[in-house]
């Protein structure tokens, strides 16, 4: 893992959940704000994807469990899809909600990612 | 005037209700949904990666997510059949992170490794512990009453 562009895309992912609870809170039923918001923090989790694969290969080796790594990596790329898909059968602010829950669970999962990456197995 | 109350607002209300999850309700399934992934994925990669360093707790970790996955399905469905399933599901959660929690703290020999329920669930913030408290409370407080509502 790159450490600054999974320090942003933490970032991202709570400003996004912040953003969305707020909005939820505030009344606003699912719109291009929330769901853009929550299609950029998928979009980033894709780049993260890639960069996994591709930084072994560069000399950036991960110590961690990879296993664990994964199944993180690939719930996470779950989660905003589940969201997105309730968010468009619920149109209803609780679903705003549930956008900005799914985004500050991505939030801890990628901190986690990071953890796994550099915490030497045993 | 009269016309927008009462009446207007309770088929609003029953249209936007066909299932027995509304309003916070909502979250809650959002937050099981996301508590059955992660105990789902722990459970995955600890029996897949290292099922004979600790046979019972790595089964409790499968166990628990199963659990939570019906848990999560039970509250989305309507119908007395899924409530009384939610409320089983929900009842073993708490005595299971009650059992669990406090086995954990009181022969941690028993459990090597972490399951979601040890230490009252401390490594998923006390998620755990909290979620069945407030799933057993709204069980409680949205019964089924209007006959069978399918």
């Amino acid at each position: 893992m790159i450490v600054w562009f999974t320090t942003a895309q933490v970032a991202v992912a709570v400003v996004a959940g912040l953003l969305c609870v707020a909005l939820g809170l505030a009344g606003r039923k699912p719109s291009d704000l929330s769901l853009g918001a929550l299609a950029l923090v998928e979009l980033l989790l894709v780049v993260q994807l890639v960069v996994a694969i591709v930084a072994p290969a560069t000399g950036n080796e991960p110590v961690g469990n990879m296993l664990e790594f994964y199944t993180y990596l690939v719930s996470a790329l779950i989660v905003p899809l589940a969201a997105a898909f309730w968010a468009l059968v619920d149109r209803s602010k609780w679903s705003t909600m549930v956008i900005g829950t799914a985004a500050l669970a991505i939030a801890v999962m990628v901190y986690r990612m990071q953890e796994i990456w550099t915490t030497p197995v045993g | 005037m009269i016309k927008n109350t009462g009446a207007a607002r309770a088929t609003e209300a029953s249209r936007e209700r066909p299932a027995r999850i509304s309003g916070i309700g909502r979250i809650l399934v959002a937050v099981y949904g996301v508590l059955a992934l992660a105990a789902t994925g722990r459970s995955f990669v600890q029996i897949v990666g290292r099922f004979s360093e600790a046979p019972v707790a790595y089964s409790l970790s499968a166990l628990a997510a199963v659990v939570y996955i019906v848990a999560t399905v039970a509250l989305i469905r309507s119908g007395s059949g899924w409530y009384r399933l939610a409320w089983i599901a929900i009842s073993f959660e708490m005595a299971g992170v009650l059992v669990v929690g406090l086995l954990s703290i009181l022969d941690p020999q028993l459990f090597p490794d972490d399951t979601v329920w040890s230490y009252f669930g401390r490594g998923y913030l006390f998620i755990p512990l909290v979620l069945p408290i407030l799933g057993l409370w709204w069980l409680a407080r949205h019964r089924p009453t209007r006959g069978a509502i399918a």
